[in-house]
């Protein structure tokens, strides 16, 4: 097949359809935002068209600041726990039986359909203390009591990286699937036991895709704003959490803009970092 | 008793069995190739004595120790995989230090033995290189070498030449054998290229179905087929049906062969004729009846396809001894009793 580069604006026809969407859902929101991000608010009402930093000198406080520096914690957490158990747990899936797979793989594409209020509600009946998980340890003989584990940083951590997961799977698997076995098995024959030649090999060889699903939990993770509120304190409350509150129960558009502007901001600069690191491993 | 010795060792997949009761000796420093068709259980077998594969009976033996159970990374072998499996994200050189890197090698000993490994392959000063930039001979030498590393005490290949373009092959099927040669390693490389496993091997072990055919040095296996399944896989032959007359004689095609005997208390066989060891002669005078069908002159030998007594009778000539035939002609066929082989039917 022989190809040229596009000679005349028809050629480029294939590429207004996605143009369009991208322009529409993406690009008009998001400029929008930023618009709004300048506005000045009017008290009691909506706001109007201003061009002032006020809202984004508010947001320059040691509060917000430790609210913007939990949530980014709170995200690579998720990112780092979902990689972590994601890797040997698809590793695994990888190897098994093709109906294991297929069993695996629905059940964990039915987790995509629950929404988040429901996993929130669902966990936080399961760490309740009248119907949580503790009775079971109790009735075991592993606890005394039964015991509310939510409100918690644990709790948060268990419902976030529980939705998570299914797609840091997703992404795992195909790369997994790929890889190619005797990759493993050359490396015991070359003396490293089956762990060592996960990390050894598996690991490595895989290094740009757990970097790509690092950055795609971590992005997930962060959007994240109803499990924060359901399951935690309002110390582990995100930037997500106050953003909400400042656009719907506030009315504070211009304010609420700004911290998402921020926030995209912060966490775009992150992405940048982690993957010029990986290239610069790459190169060496 | 040191070498590697298998005694029945077999493999079967749910009721499938692929490898069925074999034994073999391999005394150390020996060259062994594994010769067979497609599906015969080189491979399976090959990854028991690797121990990536358990064997479902019998046991395998190297240096006096019974090692059927111990875990493939304890066997201290080196292994060459069929798609190389060189490691993707890592440099030539650290792709060969692999091994002492695991064993925790200093780093020192180990580029030294990168640079000793890299000149006996015929690569110096390519440590640094990424493995994706190297032609396919050159990542065969680099797998080679990283098999090597630890100087192992059974070196193990499984078809490593066969994506290799030919003249490439033959390169490397000598390259490998010298190598062989002058480390002294016991070898065992699976192949289903008869050409390859006749150039390299001390001893050829023919497999079909599971179960070894034969095991033997390549002229042994040329010459001295131990079945006729051995007789027609390596190399070319004429099989023809042999019978003992009312005088006990035994008679090809209609006429008796002198100084052919059938073993005794049979009176059907097999004769393996190989092509260079049939002569083509007036008709008559003792000699099988035959027609010639088809001649082929291949440039470097001549070969003249015959029917006689039902059968097809192929005879290769050198060009200076071209047979005065053509086709539709009558000739008579000789069979050479010395070189001729009966097998059982
Ligand atoms: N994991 C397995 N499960 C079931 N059957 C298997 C398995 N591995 C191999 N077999 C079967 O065992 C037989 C021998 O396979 P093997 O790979 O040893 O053949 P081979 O001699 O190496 O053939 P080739 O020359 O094609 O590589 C084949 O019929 C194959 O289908
Ligand atoms: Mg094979």
């Amino acid at each position: 097949m022989r190809r040229e580069p596009p000679q005349r604006l028809a050629d480029y026809g294939p590429l207004f359809f996605p143009a369009g969407m991208l322009t529409v859902f993406f690009v008009v929101p998001f400029a929008t935002m930023i618009a709004v991000s300048f506005f000045q608010r009017e008290q009691g009402g909506f706001y109007t068209a201003a061009f002032v930093f006020d809202n984004y000198a508010r947001f320059l406080s040691l509060f917000f600041g430790k609210v913007l520096g939990f949530s980014l914690f709170l995200a690579v957490a998720v990112a780092v726990a979902c990689v972590v158990i994601g890797i040997p747990f698809t590793y695994l899936l990888s190897r098994s039986p093709r109906k294991i797979q297929i069993v695996w793989l629905v059940a964990l594409l039915s987790i995509l359909s629950l929404s988040e209020v429901m996993i929130g509600f669902a966990w936080s009946t399961l760490f309740s203390r009248t119907a949580g998980i503790t009775n079971l340890f109790v009735w075991l003989g592993l606890m005394v009591q039964p015991q509310a584990l939510t409100p918690s940083f644990g709790a948060v951590m268990t419902a976030m990286t529980y939705q998570a997961f299914p797609y840091t799977v997703l992404v795992l698997y195909p790369a997994l699937v790929r890889l190619d076995p005797t990759l493993t098995e050359a490396a015991r024959t070359l003396g490293a036991s089956p762990v060592k030649a996960f990390f050894t090999v598996v690991v490595p060889a895989l290094r740009n895709t757990i970097l790509a699903t690092l950055i795609m939990v971590f992005i997930f993770a962060l959007g994240s704003y109803l499990l924060p509120q359901l399951l935690g304190r309002p110390q582990h409350w995100t930037l997500s959490v106050l953003i909400t509150d400042q656009a719907i129960y506030q009315s504070n558009m211009p304010f609420a803009a700004a911290m998402a502007v921020f926030l995209v901001l912060v966490s775009l600069a992150l992405v940048g970092l982690a993957l010029y690191a990986g290239q610069q491993r790459q190169a060496k | 008793m040191s070498g590697l010795n298998l005694s029945h060792v077999t493999k079967q997949f749910g009721n499938f069995t692929a490898v069925n009761d074999v034994s073999l000796s391999v005394p150390d420093g020996t060259f062994v190739c594994l010769l067979g068709p497609s599906g015969c259980g080189k491979t399976t077998l090959m990854r028991m004595i690797a121990g990536l594969d358990l064997p479902t009976g019998g046991s395998i033996e190297l240096g006096g120790a019974d090692i059927t159970t111990v875990p493939t990374h304890r066997r201290e072998l080196g292994m060459v995989f069929q798609s190389l499996a060189l490691f993707p994200h890592l440099t030539v050189g650290e792709n060969i230090a692999y091994s002492l890197r695991i064993r925790g090698t200093p780093k020192d000993a180990q580029k030294k033995r990168v640079d000793e490994l890299l000149a006996m392959i015929h690569l110096p000063g390519f440590a640094d290189r990424s493995v994706a930039k190297l032609s396919g001979g050159q990542r065969q030498r680099v797998a080679i070498a990283r098999a090597l590393a630890i100087s192992p005490k059974l070196f193990l290949l499984d078809e490593p030449l066969s994506a290799l373009d030919a003249k490439l092959r033959e390169a490397m099927q000598v390259e490998l054998r010298q190598l062989q040669q002058r480390l002294g390693i016991t070898t065992i490389v699976v192949t289903h290229d008869q050409r390859e496993a006749m150039t390299m091997a001390d001893t050829v072990v023919v497999m079909n179905g599971g179960e070894i055919r034969q095991a033997a040095a390549p002229v042994d296996i040329y010459r001295r087929p131990a079945d006729s399944f051995v007789a027609d896989f390596i190399g070319q032959t004429n099989l023809l049906p042999v019978e003992a007359d009312s005088a006990g004689r035994a008679s090809v095609l209609g006429e008796v062969v002198e100084g052919i005997a059938l073993p005794a208390g049979t009176a059907k066989g097999l004769l393996s004729v190989r092509p260079e060891d049939v002569q083509l002669t007036a008709p008559g005078h003792g000699a099988i009846a035959g027609t010639v069908t088809f001649i082929r002159d291949l440039g470097g030998a001549i070969e003249t396809f015959m029917e006689a007594g039902g059968a097809q009778v192929i005879a290769v000539s050198a060009p200076r001894n071209r047979p005065d035939v053509s086709v539709g002609q009558s000739v008579g066929i000789r069979l050479d009793p010395a070189t001729s082989v009966v097998l059982a039917r």
